[in-house]
């Protein structure tokens, strides 16, 4: 479903991803861990299409069309979604009028009809539960605001809503508090299935506990150095990324 | 001779060929401006002895003015000797024949519009025939007005039919004394809207479509006059979201309102006359002065504007609190885009007791667009408890635009509570990433974006027309981003 070959990206001169390979197939949920600075959420963004990424080598494969020549809402339309780190605030804009505005943009692509707002709200209702979502928090301006928590549980409101072929998670557990991580967690195991796949980007091995990988990888200054099955998350969380020296230029030995 | 000068005379040079023939259809004063010229104005709309002498004192007294610099804007100085000061209406040779002469441009905006093709004729400037479905539409809406005793007719049918109104409304909130521009307008004003709602009297339909329609032919000079009285409501929309044909460059315009006690008066304008092209040539010098009188107890005058047009926009659409209680407010959107400049905003003169304004600014700045602010809240020794809130935010699009806020605040009462906020931001481009990544168009995200932005604005629009106030800052924006 996704592939990626030898991506290396640059930003402003600086290599920051050099030489990741990856392959997700339909229904796998794969997880990077790997510590701050690592090339994360710059892997999430090259991916989604955000500007201000160089990549200077490599290639990136969904559903075996080439992605890096699409541009960001293509990529959404065809089936990619982000699950945004920072979600961003839109003043004035209704979340439920911005979310329609999604769902007929991608139904457009696809060539099916526009929901009409009766059909949207019903549709919309069955997602709600899903992520617990207050009526309350539709009828409020995109994001702006909400606690961290309510950011984050619209974001995986908005994946429900817009069931995408593939979600890219960007430490979707930031900030969450407990309560608030099962409930994301719920609604991500809620859209498991055999047709999706998932790249769930953390630091920390906790969000692995509800959302249980089928890999997990470890991605220190640029390269994955490792990759393994859950129990690599556990073993991480013991160790620490300390195992895998961090210091430029030894990243290479430690995954050797 | 500068080159805007040239301008005006190109657009009024057709003057000196007809000279002062009789033919009502062709008659065109030749350019310049003297007593002659208001006394010959006067005859022409066949004026009674008072307003004629009104327009002489005010000639005179604007003679002894000059043009005000303070507004943030830049223009070559205008020639007022190369204007022509009186069109009759053109006869219907001098029109296009057709829509198939008309700017495909300007069609295709009609289109995206979604304005019926009938009144894309009239809009365009093309001649119609007077049995045109629409003129019979407004004659039945008069008729309906009329059984409630609601006058509202053009200001000439007013002078005529109505004199002791007229007489006793006309410069009672703006004084021909008040600004360059509006005397100006006080001297050679030729045509436009008369409204008087009689005590107790709600108006029962938005006075819009009669009007758009009959707004096709006003002069650069219309005077607009709304009297409500006790009790009285009614909601005015003025202009509209289609560009307009239209060959003169200057236009000053006044627009008085008063309301006595418990009426209300909503005015609400959507301002789309030519802004001249990609490069800033051309474009409509629009100067109106706007006021209204809250003269009563509990009366309230509420202005909404989406200024998307002209070269230049300088308008300041003001409340005078006189009325104890009475409410004022100002609902303002301003879009600038290639070389188009507004200094628009609002004054709120609080002399009565609890007397409360509210003021919402939002500017847009796209290309090399110029965008200002300019507001006055005055609380008088006598306004105890006055209230006022202003917010006046701005957004930016691109690097070579402007945006700019001159908030003026004169407290003399220390019951008064007056708050201004005011905010600048550039369109984001993590907004619109987020919009993309949700599968929506760059172009969508930034009418999304904008339209949130200017939300508070449009939901004080009667519904039709905030739709198609919608419509028209998307459009204005297309290509603006990206």
């Amino acid at each position: 479903m996704l592939e990626i070959k030898n991506l290396h990206v640059s930003v402003e001169d600086r290599e920051i991803l050099n030489g990741i390979d990856l392959v997700i197939r339909s229904g796998e949920v794969h997880a990077i861990m790997g510590p701050n600075g690592s090339g994360k959420s710059t892997l999430a963004n090259v991916i989604a299409g955000r500007q201000g990424y160089e990549v200077t080598a490599g290639e990136i494969l969904f559903q075996g069309k080439n992605l890096l020549v699409m541009d960001p809402e293509d990529r959404a339309r065809e089936g990619l979604f982000l699950a945004f780190q920072y979600p961003v605030e839109i003043p004035g804009v209704n979340n439920l009028y911005f979310l329609k505005a999604a769902v007929n943009a991608v139904r457009k692509h696809r060539g099916e009809p526009e929901l009409d707002a009766m059909e949207f709200w019903d549709m919309i209702h069955r997602r709600m539960e899903l992520v617990k979502m207050d009526e309350s928090m539709l009828k409020r301006p995109v994001n702006e605001g909400f606690s961290g928590g309510e950011k984050k549980r619209n974001e995986i409101f908005q994946m429900a809503v817009l069931e995408p072929r593939f979600a890219v998670l960007d430490e979707t557990d930031s900030g969450l508090d407990i309560d608030a991580l099962k409930v994301v967690a719920d609604g991500v195991n809620a859209l498991r299935g055999a047709e999706r796949g998932f790249l769930v980007i953390t630091h920390y091995q906790r969000l692995l506990d509800y959302i249980v990988p089928d890999h997990v990888h470890v991605l220190v200054n640029g390269r994955i150095v490792r990759s393994g099955d859950k129990h690599l998350a556990l073993e991480l969380e013991a160790q620490g990324y300390a195992l895998y020296n961090t210091e430029p230029g030894r990243a290479r030995r430690a995954s050797a | 001779m500068s080159a805007n000068a040239q301008t005006l005379e190109r657009l009024t040079e057709g003057g000196y060929e007809f000279g002062f023939v009789t033919d009502v259809e062709q008659e065109t004063v030749p350019p310049g401006l003297s007593e002659d010229v208001v006394r010959l104005i006067s005859a022409k709309k066949q004026d009674p002895e008072w307003l004629l002498e009104w327009r002489l004192t005010a000639y005179r007294y604007w003679l002894t003015l000059k043009e005000p610099q303070w507004a943030s804007i830049q223009h070559p100085p205008i020639d007022y000797q190369a204007i022509s000061y009186y069109a009759a209406p053109k006869s219907k040779g001098d029109g296009p024949k057709s829509l198939d002469e008309i700017d495909p441009e300007i069609l295709k905006t009609y289109a995206k519009l979604g304005i019926p093709l009938a009144e894309q004729e009239i809009l365009a400037g093309v001649a119609v025939d007077a049995v045109f479905d629409s003129v019979s539409v407004a004659t039945s809406f008069k008729g309906k007005l009329a059984e409630k005793g609601i006058i509202f007719c053009s200001f000439s049918e007013a002078v005529r039919e109505h004199p002791e109104l007229v007489r006793q409304y006309l410069g009672s909130v703006v004084p021909y004394r008040d600004n360059y521009f509006a005397a100006l307008n006080s001297a050679v004003f030729s045509d436009g809207s008369f409204c008087f709602i009689p005590k107790g009297v709600r108006c029962p339909m938005e006075l819009s479509t009669y009007f758009r329609i009959n707004a096709s032919n006003t002069g650069q000079f219309e005077r607009t006059l709304i009297v409500a009285e006790e009790g009285a409501y009614v909601s005015y929309l003025e202009g509209c979201t289609a560009p307009m044909r239209d060959e003169n460059q200057l236009h000053a315009a006044v627009v008085e309102l008063v309301a006595l006690d418990d009426a209300t008066i909503k005015y609400s304008t959507v301002q789309n006359w030519y802004p001249g092209d990609a490069q800033g040539k051309g474009g409509i010098y629009n100067f109106v002065t706007k006021r209204g009188l809250c003269k009563g107890r509990n009366s309230k005058i509420s202005w909404t504007q989406v200024e998307t047009g002209s070269a230049i926009t300088w308008k300041y659409p003001s409340c005078i609190l006189r009325g104890d209680n009475s409410v004022g407010e100002f609902y303002s959107v301003a879009l600038t885009r290639d070389y188009q400049q507004a200094d628009t905003g609002t004054k709120m003169i609080h002399i009565g007791k609890n007397t409360r304004s509210t003021i919402i600014s939002k500017g847009i700045s796209a290309g090399h667009g110029q965008n200002a602010y300019r507001g006055l809240v005055k609380i008088l020794p006598t306004a105890e408890n006055a209230r006022n809130y202003s917010q006046c935010d701005s957004m930016l699009m691109g690097d070579q635009c402007g945006a700019h806020t001159f908030p003026y605040i004169e407290v003399r009462n220390p019951t008064a509570q007056v708050e201004h906020e005011a905010s600048t931001s550039k369109i984001g481009e993590d907004q619109i990433f987020y919009c993309n990544q949700r599968g929506i168009s760059t172009e969508d995200a930034v009418s999304l974006i904008v339209n949130g932005f200017c939300k508070e604005v449009f939901k004080e629009l009667p519904m039709e027309f905030a739709v198609e106030a919608q419509k028209l800052i998307e459009l204005k924006l297309e290509g603006s981003v990206g």
